[in-house]
């Protein structure tokens, strides 16, 4: 099936099986490392990616069903002058990376999550942080010092 | 000791934030080599049964199918701690059990390949219970085992045997005794990527190369060169980016030599990827145990003795967690003091898979029975929990009874500061009414800090260049795991030589060009790695002073390093033009240093006595939950956490370990269990095994002790595993003092609750009646 879709700002064409997951699509076609495949039973977020402004688990999500949408991975995270995008930098700021690997999933599950609030014009509290990252799991960090990045991000 | 330092105790970014953040880090998932193929594994269909034949005919000739091996096409040794372990097996043990292996052009034709093949087995009972295991007339469980010869039963593994102090007299002066038997579950290490391994065979030289995720790389390549019968130095080990140990890769596990097999047989790279239901069922566990715990103390509360006997099931073969003793025997003999002690372990075969090494290494499980003894015999005595351990806390200066030396001893401290932070005077022992009740619990650990002599050198070598432009350069042994290593490395040459860290970079990967460190674990790297960076940067001063002296026209050995410069009162020079001068003039040599550095413990003794380790971590916690007594949840609200680290290096590296460990800890007490019945695993996956989420933490209040301790870098003591190792016990504590009775085996679920409020009630109703 050919399917034509936006990602990280480019507009691009495939014919993919109508089985192939977004995650894979991404991963061994599109050879995009940055979203990581943490269960492929949609529980760790790790493979999160925004799609239409929405963090999904691209573990998920049917190839197919991109079409026609635009979508955002880590490495299309990025300003214009090349530095890094606010998420990123407060997560660093905070000291809520460890190994890594939920990383991406958890800056992406973030900014849709940001933008949404700036949207509403919403400065979420605390808990309802801790909320926003409830389909993100971590196991080295305990979350503080990535629930301590996004309450920043969201007060600016 | 220099009490001021200009970056050490000062947070510093991670050093490879950056690349981590935007997705740029190549983990072994993201690892693509030219004409790559995807190996697949066919494991057990039962845990327990013979294997009459293999048939691979149809899996061969199905197209992208590249080869396919099992156990007769191969030429291995055994693997595993005690070589017990064939690679891929003839008869299955365990629900683990590798038969057969496929390399293929994709991973959906090595998976349809493995379906393929057909294997016709004879199902056997098996044995899942390590006290069945050890009768008279039960089967033999490991065809390799030596348990008659060495420990008088088929079935025993390992065994261990510890004891100091004359525990007869102890006993005879004890006014109370508590006999106790725990029973610590099986979790596992869930680290958010899950197994990996690419492999690639070179025939024209013989060379392998294994891109491996694991924390031990030296004696991992000596491992899989014993395995597959190669020279270790043929073996190049590439470690990527890593996500997430805690221990699970200190073992060797078959799917890694496998992956070397079918790469040889290929003659193309192979990577195996594991799902995360492979990763649930195939990875180590922590170590299961049933502990029987007897402790003692006198009429004024100081303790008298212990006496522990433990039975550990070993699976169906031998890992590095049937050494969990070496940890478990320091808790029991050292936490506290403590006259007498007797210790006795044994590991037992069993058709369950086996346990491995998991942060902490048998510590949680001792401190849980331990804690919760001393708990009972505060009750006993009538006296307040925080009083009996302040009695009997550990000091400076102490030597115990296994030969532990407590040069610095932050033990003290840490108990009172969490009594007092958490108000535990205030919040314990309350009087609950209504539905929710809330409670305290008090628990303390201690654990190596300066590495832990288990092999014949616990040392780390680092290799040091700094060029011509003034960059940095470190090649060191040891590993980032995530802990955050490699930054605190870079701090310590910030501090050292005044390079800024844009000009530093950190190399360790490569078994090829780093030099030699046994690996990740112990809590040691910090300490270990630093000290032998510290070693590394004597040297390079040496031949910068005398090329900076000479160039400055002073005779002085008190440079200041600052800023990129070498600053003596009022002369300064660039510290890269003191390169150029050593390189392009005399003496003509490049500023390139190598320094070992051996950490001054000693090897135990026959008895296990001994100094063990270079200086020793303390810690307590305090935690305050609220238990729903309709439900029978534990809901945890407060953490206090006191750590004697002896010197805070890298406060938000120190701080996101603490909490990471916590985190683990409350999972270990509360959420997780790996649930088997006959010898299968029935929750490998995220919805069944529950890890904590970030709605589930409670608020953590951290109070770092520093104690200066020689022995470190700036004073300092590992610090990794401490932070889960008081935790389980601590909340168990907390529950008991809220509802009033114990639960005496983890995790302390929902239904373990109500059970044991009826059954109170129930008590309550006869007494009534």
């Amino acid at each position: 099936m050919e399917i034509t879709f936006k990602i990280n700002g480019k507009t691009i064409t495939h014919n993919v099986k109508s089985s192939l997951l977004l995650i894979d699509l991404i991963r061994d076609i599109m050879k995009l490392k940055g979203t990581k495949p943490g269960c492929l039973e949609g529980e760790c977020g790790a493979c999160s990616v925004i799609i239409d402004g929405k963090a999904i688990n691209s573990c998920m999500y049917l190839a197919i069903n991109a079409h026609g949408k635009e979508i955002i991975t880590i490495e299309g995270l990025r300003n214009k002058d090349n530095t890094l995008d606010d998420v990123q930098e407060k997560m660093l700021e905070h000291g809520a990376v460890q190994c890594g690997f939920c990383t991406s999933g958890m800056v992406m599950t973030t900014k849709a999550y940001s933008d949404k609030c700036k949207s509403e014009g919403l400065v979420p509290d605390r808990e309802q942080v801790k909320k926003s990252l409830e389909g993100n799991l971590c196991r080295c960090t305990g979350y503080i010092k990535i629930i301590d990045a996004v309450v920043a991000v969201n007060k600016n | 000791m220099k009490k001021e330092l200009k970056v050490i105790g000062k947070s510093a970014r991670k050093l490879d934030g950056k690349e981590r953040v935007s997705g740029k880090s190549i983990y072994g998932h993201d690892i693509q080599l030219p004409n790559m193929l995807y190996g697949s594994i066919l494991r057990t269909k039962h845990p327990h049964a013979e294997i009459i034949s293999i048939d691979t005919s149809k899996a061969v000739s199905l197209d992208g199918v590249e080869c396919i091996i099992t156990a007769d096409d191969i030429d291995v040794n055994n693997i595993s701690y005690k070589r017990d372990h064939p690679i891929l097996k003839k008869k299955a043990n365990c629900e683990r059990d590798e038969i057969a292996a496929v390399a293929a052009r994709t991973k959906e034709i090595a998976n349809k390949a493995i379906d393929l093949i057909e294997v016709e087995y004879k199902v056997l009972d098996g044995i899942y219970d390590p006290v069945e295991a050890l009768k008279e007339g039960a089967p033999r469980i490991n065809e390799f085992g030596k348990g008659e010869k060495q420990f008088g039963n088929k079935n025993i593994a390992d065994s261990f045997h510890y004891e100091h102090g004359d525990i007869e007299h102890q006993k005879s002066i004890s006014k109370v005794v508590i006999k106790k038997r725990y029973e610590l579950p099986r979790v596992t290490h869930a680290c958010m990527a899950t197994s990996n391994i690419t492999a690639e065979f070179n025939e024209m030289d013989g060379r392998l190369t294994l891109w491996s995720s694991t924390q031990v790389p030296f004696l991992y390549q000596r491992d899989i060169a014993h395995a597959l019968k190669m020279e270790p130095s043929n073996i190049r080990v590439i470690q990527p980016i890593i996500g997430g140990g805690f221990g699970s890769k200190l073992d060797m596990h078959p799917f890694e030599p496998i992956c070397a097999l079918l790469a040889k047989k290929s003659r193309k790279p192979v990577q195996i990827l594991f799902s995360r239901e492979e990763e649930f069922i195939l990875s180590p566990t922590r170590q299961p145990m049933i502990i029987d715990l007897t402790t003692g103390a006198d009429e004024n509360g100081k303790f008298t003795f212990r006496e522990v006997e433990i039975i550990k099931d070993n699976g169906a073969y031998t890992s590095w967690g049937a050494t969990t003793p070496f940890v478990m025997m320091q808790t029991y003999s050292s936490l506290y003091q403590i006259p007498a002690c007797k210790f006795d372990s044994k590991a037992v075969y069993t058709n369950n898979p086996f346990a491995g090494s998991f942060r902490g290494y048998g510590n949680p499980q001792a401190t849980f029975s331990l804690e919760n003894n001393i708990d009972l015999m505060a009750e006993a005595l009538g006296m307040e929990k925080a009083e009996i351990r302040l009695l009997n806390v550990n000091y400076k200066g102490e030597v115990t009874g296994q030969g532990l030396h407590y040069r610095t001893c932050g033990a003290k401290s840490a108990l009172d500061t969490v009594i007092d932070k958490s108000k535990y005077h205030k919040l314990n022992n309350k009087t609950n009414k209504g539905r929710y009740k809330r409670g305290i619990g008090l628990a303390s650990m201690l654990h190596v800090g300066g590495g832990a002599k288990i092999y014949r050198s616990d040392g780390c070598g680092t290799t040091l260049k700094l060029d011509d432009y003034g960059y940095l350069t470190i090649v060191t042994g040891s590993n980032e795991i995530g802990q955050g290593s490699e930054t605190v490395l870079a701090m310590i040459a910030m501090e050292e030589l005044g390079i800024s860290s844009e000009k530093i970079r950190v190399i360790n990967t490569d078994t090829d060009v780093k030099p030699w460190d046994v690996g990740v674990h112990a809590s040691r790297t910090s300490f270990v790695a630093g000290n032998s960076l510290l070693g590394a940067i004597g040297l390079l001063k040496e031949k910068l002073k005398s090329k900076a002296s000479e160039l400055l026209d002073v005779d002085t050995d008190d440079w200041v390093y600052e800023n990129g410069m070498m600053r003596f009162n009022e002369n300064e020079i660039n510290i890269d033009k003191v390169v150029r001068e050593i390189h392009f003039g005399s003496p003509h040599q490049l500023c390139t240093v190598n320094y070992f550095y051996e950490p001054p413990s000693r090897f135990q003794n026959k008895e296990f006595k001994g100094d063990v380790s270079g200086n020793y971590a303390f810690a307590s916690q305090a935690i305050e939950v609220e238990v729903d007594t309709v439900t029978g949840k534990v809901n945890v609200l407060n953490a206090h956490v006191s750590q004697d680290v002896g010197r805070v290096l890298n406060p938000i590296g120190l701080q996101g370990q603490m909490e990471g460990g916590l985190a683990t800890g409350i999972g270990y007490a509360l959420t997780e269990e790996m649930i088997y019945e006959d010898g299968v695993l029935k929750n490998p996956n995220f919805h069944g095994y529950k890890l904590l989420t970030s709605t589930d933490m409670p608020d953590v209040h951290f109070y770092p002790i520093e104690t200066f301790d020689e022995a470190g870098p700036y004073g300092s003591k590992g610090a990794g595993e401490a932070p889960l190792i008081p935790t389980a016990a601590a909340i168990a504590n907390a529950v008991s003092d809220a509802i009033g009775v114990r639960i005496y085996s983890l995790p302390v679920t929902a239904e373990k609750v109500l059970r044991a409020l009826s059954e109170k009630n129930k008590e309550k109703e006869v007494i009534v009646n």
